[in-house]
């Protein structure tokens, strides 16, 4: 009786040691927040409204390897020298940094689209958005759910 | 600074719509990931890509430690008369690499 109890007490013990590792590892070091967000997208567009649609976000919605994401943008638009996209700039928040990308675009692009591979250290809300020759702006967001992050893994040595 | 390829038609339309297909190697180190020696990696990445269609820009991205490794970018143009496209990545410590392709426009 004795011995059983003690080995079921050394399992619990390493159990609650394998649970406290795992936590301690989910505590990222530098994680951006939806606020920092904010801030970089009014860092980059300023203080003017960002209204919702002609942009799509294509991200994957399950991740299974946040190292790399494919991404598309397309924007809606003639892309005339009248009327064009002049910028896309994507965001996210909870990366370290929220700025993913930010692209300049012109009427030689004949189509407001790019794709790209990004890195998603959680899952978490990634936002796009629009820049178009009038001064408009606006936006598509999508959540992602990441099973393994970018980021934080060990190097390889 | 690294091997990179592009992907442009050979030949195309006046007035298409081309896509263009990008890609260099490179390890866009984040600065985020701790070494094996317990010290931050330091940050290396490429931050700008710029596009020109015989001189004249037709695409630019500023990228971010958030782009992966190796990065992929592609991106649409139109192809409005035959010459060169040229281009360029520059890093973080302001080493570029240059890469260009013909395109015969029709």
């Amino acid at each position: 009786m004795d011995r059983d109890r003690s080995r079921r007490q050394i399992l619990q013990a390493a159990a609650l040691a394998g649970c406290g590792a795992l936590l301690r590892l989910s505590i990222r070091p530098a994680a951006a927040t939806p606020e920092m967000m904010k801030d970089a997208v009014r860092a980059v567009i300023g203080e003017a409204p960002v209204k919702k649609g002609k942009v799509k976000l294509d991200l994957p919605p399950l991740v299974e390897n946040g190292n790399s994401v494919p991404c598309t943008v397309s924007v809606e638009s003639p892309m005339t020298a009248a009327d064009h996209v002049k910028a896309i700039h994507i965001f996210n928040e909870k990366n370290p940094q929220p700025n993913v990308i930010g692209v300049k675009l012109g009427p030689r692009a004949g189509r407001a689209s790019f794709s790209t591979r990004i890195r998603l250290a959680d899952s978490q809300t990634v936002t796009a958005i629009a820049e178009l020759s009038d001064g408009s702006f606006w936006s598509d967001d999508i959540d992602v759910i990441v099973t393994l992050a970018a980021c934080v893994e060990e190097p390889k040595p | 600074m690294a091997r990179a390829l592009v992907h442009v038609p050979a030949t195309a339309k006046k007035g298409d719509v081309i896509e263009i297909k990008t890609l260099i190697s490179h390890i866009m180190e984040t600065g985020y990931r701790i070494g094996i020696t317990g010290t931050p990696i330091p940050r290396d990445i490429i931050d700008d890509f710029v596009c020109t269609y015989n001189g004249e820009e037709v695409f630019r991205a500023k990228l971010y430690p958030a782009i992966a490794a190796n990065p992929f970018i592609s991106f649409f143009t139109v192809a409005t008369e035959s010459g060169t496209l040229a281009f360029s990545w520059t890093d973080q410590h302001g080493a570029t690499q240059v890469q260009t392709a013909a395109i015969t426009v029709e």
